[in-house]
């Protein structure tokens, strides 16, 4: 009896719940991302097939769409933390590189211990983009300027401010288009000197396994991201600053009218979301790239952040599954070039179109309604 | 009357919606001949509007039939109900507000000449045209955006009408007018019976239904109750009908002597939205002990003085005081502090976070206070402990805490409210239209609680539009006319006739 309440539970929440919508919009992306590689006369089962292969076969592979996953979970979130709030975080693109120039400044120029060099790179990039997030945030409330607008040009912003800096005498690599590593102290990527070390590398010889996942920069960022996704989790939904900020994102009238400054909730959930996402490009340089390059345009992972926050449901928990969904997806789908000569490009048109789906709740509402209909059918007899 | 006994536009038989478990009509009947106005009464949430929104397409019903014409279609979407000749008017309007009155009436239908250009001369004819056929005039070259409410209501029947509506259903159409505004409204409403149209009149608003109504049926907690031909019908007998108790109109207080001065106001200026003075040097008293009635007709400057004195708009001139101290542009969170609490004129606006649960809602002034929080941190079971109390000794309904504030219907919504700020335990509450859009039921309550907080000694500031809500209700009246308070009486004095007079500026000469 109790199990047969559960399991109707379940279901329930599969079928009516987000996830159920996101879950088929996910099967619906696929399927047309499917239909287009037949169409171009590859084989789509054989496609998927090296997709998820690339991705699970291997511990090294899977450590690597973790490594992947990890930037964009974290914008991820910082979009839908924002979105919670009631704002648009464009910016998540230009924050995270304001947070990866800090990162890789702060990583360079400064000689310290790692358990006091790493605090000090993540907090100095957290201020940095933090105080850039910010900017838009004071625009919007002092002026009224629309956040889209605003942070969308903060991105450019952003964008040729690393490209100016990456050039400095000093920072720059002598004959490169990059900064300077950043100090061994400053890395994130997990036991990194010793598996370099003779030590570490007899014994890693022997084990296969361990071999193979250090071969990749596996950092600490997953760790972060998940810590991250609690505290945006709690937050939200247990503090006093969460209700803030959503009273105001959902209806700033009553917010106002409740007592609450509407203005300095703008404000602190702009620096907010700057904040997380300047951390993603810390991490990413603490844990992967290990310097800033120069630029000629976005890398993306603001913008995947928002494809993110929209699969993920704007929930943290719904951003950690879809930041790593999307990583799979992008690891894996780059491996169905070499192998099957079939253009890598599908998974863009399979993650467009789960986006695409999952932003037209109407149709898939309509999907799942046949299905459920269907199975009440089934269960009268 | 107009009415064609012999041929039933609308026959809807056994009709049932079910929305989950909930059921939301429950075997409904409803028969409408051609030219009459038929009334739905019924409380918030009674089922009204789900069944016109199944008429007009907009839900489909579990179970039973329509007939339109004595013939049974099934209405899918909306564009079947037009087809069928039925057209309704919401009670939120869907114009475009940067277009025209013309642009409004023919989108969907443009009509054309040559290869497809727009052809406004005669959209503006047509539309000249039926305005004059049906009585509703209208100037087809203002903007949407520029004209009264009342104005856009006649857009929104025009376009049902230019759509060839032959059965309109008007959705709480008065809920937003002005009492000349109905006046006008039920006059337009007789025009178009006369031309042969049939109007379905949902309405939870009785003296309309007297005034309007050929037939009423009554809807109660989704269930059909009655049809009566109002004419033999009390308006006692319909509320009773409506809310299935016996209601009382008469608002029961004693008499009372008010206190000492706690709220004073003096020439106040604010602002409206356009920059222009609203309020314009107006000066009030206020007692402990007493309802203040404000009277006057819509857009005298009434809502700018809420405001200012909620904190929500800047005073621009002018002080008000509480108990002596000035609290003239403290900000929201300090008026509150000052325990004036209030009961906002929109109360989706500005008195609910509709996306927050009825728990949340219940928090909104105190959510940073303990025992809600602690050093930031929201302690959920004192949240639901304190929701769940209020909910029992309000009566909200559905008593669920957890359930959000936009499912709520009106009278509920504003249940959640009036217990939120008089949980507060104000010095002084401030109720701008509280009953507005309520049932008898729900006003009932809410003249009661209004009451009870004059009767434990606090001031009670009451704008309203309805003036007889206002004299019912309040112990002095102050009638306010162009942002001016413009004469102060007793209510056991006051008279209608004079009370009117002063609103529309007659009033003023007295002051000199």
């Amino acid at each position: 009896m109790k199990d047969k309440g559960l399991k109707e539970k379940i279901l329930h929440f599969i079928l009516n719940g987000n996830f159920g919508f996101t879950l088929v919009s996910i099967i619906l992306g696929l399927a047309v991302g499917a239909i287009i590689l037949q169409i171009t006369g590859f084989n789509a089962f054989e496609a998927y097939k090296i997709m998820i292969q690339g991705v699970f076969s291997r511990p090294n592979y899977i450590a690597w769409t973790i490594v992947r996953s990890t930037p964009i979970i974290i914008t991820g979130l910082s979009v839908a933390f924002a979105f919670k709030t009631g704002l648009f975080n464009i910016g998540a693109e230009g924050q995270f590189i304001i947070g990866a120039i800090t990162a890789a400044a702060v990583g360079y120029f400064v000689k310290l211990p790692a358990v006091l060099h790493i605090p000090l790179v993540i907090l100095a990039a957290i201020t940095a983009a933090g105080f850039w997030g910010a900017i838009a945030g004071y625009l919007k409330a002092k002026f009224g300027v629309h956040e889209v607008i605003s942070t969308i040009m903060l991105n450019w912003i952003a964008l040729y401010l690393n490209n100016y800096i990456v050039r400095i005498e000093g920072f720059r690599r002598p004959l490169n288009e990059r900064s300077y590593a950043i100090q061994q102290s400053a890395s994130i990527v997990v036991l990194e000197e010793w598996k370099r070390s003779e030590a570490g590398r007899a014994w890693l010889l022997n084990h296969e396994f361990w071999r193979d996942v250090f071969r990749t920069p596996l950092n600490l960022g997953i760790v972060f991201a998940i810590v991250l996704a609690i505290i945006v989790w709690f937050i939200l939904n247990k503090t006093t600053l969460g209700y803030e900020l959503k009273a105001v994102g959902y209806n700033k009238h009553a917010a106002e009218y409740g007592g609450i400054n509407v203005s300095k909730s703008m404000l602190v959930s702009m620096s907010i979301a700057g904040a997380l996402a300047g951390l993603a490009g810390a991490l990413h340089v603490m844990g992967d790239s290990k310097s800033i390059a120069s630029l000629a345009a976005m890398e993306g992972y603001g913008f995947d952040g928002i494809a993110v926050a929209l699969i993920g449901g704007n929930t943290p928990l719904g951003v950690l599954l879809g930041g790593l969904l999307f990583g799979g997806l992008k690891y894996g789908g780059s491996k169905i070039q070499p192998t099957l000569g079939a253009p890598s490009e599908v998974i863009s048109i399979v993650i467009g179109t789960i986006v695409f789906f999952i932003a037209m709740p109407k149709l898939i509402k309509m999907v799942m309604k046949l299905t459920t209909k269907n199975r009440g059918a089934k269960n009268v007899e | 009357m107009n009415i064609d006994f012999s041929s039933k536009v609308v026959e809807m038989k056994n009709i049932t919606k079910k929305f989950g478990d909930f059921v939301a009509n429950d075997n409904i009947n409803l028969t409408v001949h051609k030219g009459e106005v038929h009334a739905l009464l019924g409380e918030n949430g009674a089922g009204k509007s789900t069944l016109m929104n199944i008429l007009y397409g907009l839900y489909q019903p579990t179970a039973g039939e329509i007939f339109i014409n004595g013939n049974k279609v099934d209405i899918t979407d909306p564009n079947v109900a037009i087809k069928k000749g039925i057209g309704m008017v919401h009670q939120h309007f869907m114009l475009v507000e940067p277009f025209t009155v013309a642009e409004n009436i023919i989108l969907g239908m443009e009509p054309t000449q040559g290869i497809g250009a727009l052809d406004m001369k005669k959209a503006v004819q047509d539309v000249e045209e039926i305005s004059k056929m049906y009585g509703l005039h209208v100037n087809p070259n203002d903007k949407i955006y520029d004209i009264t409410v009342g104005m856009q209501q006649r857009v929104e029947i025009l376009k049902a009408l230019y759509r060839g509506a032959e059965i309109l259903i008007l959705d709480e159409p008065t809920a937003v007018l002005t009492p000349q505004e109905i006046k006008e409204l039920i006059q337009i409403m007789r025009n178009l019976t006369q031309q042969g149209k049939t109007i379905i009149l949902i309405t939870h608003k009785l003296k309309e239904i007297k005034e309007a109504a050929d037939f009423c049926t009554i809807i109660r907690r989704g269930k059909h109750i009655d049809t009566v031909e109002v004419q033999n019908t009390s308006t006692a007998d319909l509320a009773s009908m409506m809310v299935g108790r016996e209601v009382s109109f008469k608002v029961e207080k004693e008499e009372k002597e008010h206190g000492e001065l706690v709220l004073s106001i003096e020439d106040l200026v604010v602002k409206d939205n356009r920059n222009i003075d609203a309020v314009k040097g107006l000066s009030l008293d206020v007692y402990a002990g007493e309802i203040l009635g404000i009277a006057g007709v819509d857009g005298n400057g009434q809502s700018e003085f809420i405001e200012a004195l909620t904190g929500l708009r800047r005073v621009e001139s002018g002080k008000i005081k509480i108990h002596g101290k000035d609290i003239t542009n403290n900000t929201p969170k300090e008026i509150i502090e000052e325990r004036i609490a209030s009961i906002p004129e929109d109360r989706q606006k500005r008195g609910l976070v509709l996306d927050y649960t009825i728990a949340e809602n219940m928090i909104l002034e105190n959510y940073n206070k303990p025992p809600f929080a602690k050093k930031g941190i929201l302690n959920q079971q004192a949240i639901k402990d304190f929701a769940r109390k209020l909910i029992e000794k309000f009566d909200v309904r559905p008593d669920n805490q957890l359930i959000k504030a936009r499912s709520l219907s009106g009278g509920n919504q504003q249940k959640v409210i009036i217990a939120r700020e008089v949980t507060n335990d104000p010095e002084i509450l401030i109720a701008a239209q509280p009953t507005r859009g309520l049932d008898v039921g729900a006003i009932e309550f809410v003249h009661k609680s209004l009451v009870e907080q004059r009767d434990k000694n606090k001031a009670v500031v009451l704008v309203s539009l309805e003036l007889d809500e206002v004299m019912n209700v309040s112990d002095r009246i102050a009638v306010i006319y162009e942002g001016k308070i413009v004469g102060i009486v007793n209510a056991k004095e006051a008279d209608e006739n004079t009370l009117g007079l002063m609103m529309a500026g007659g009033g003023t000469e007295n002051e000199g």
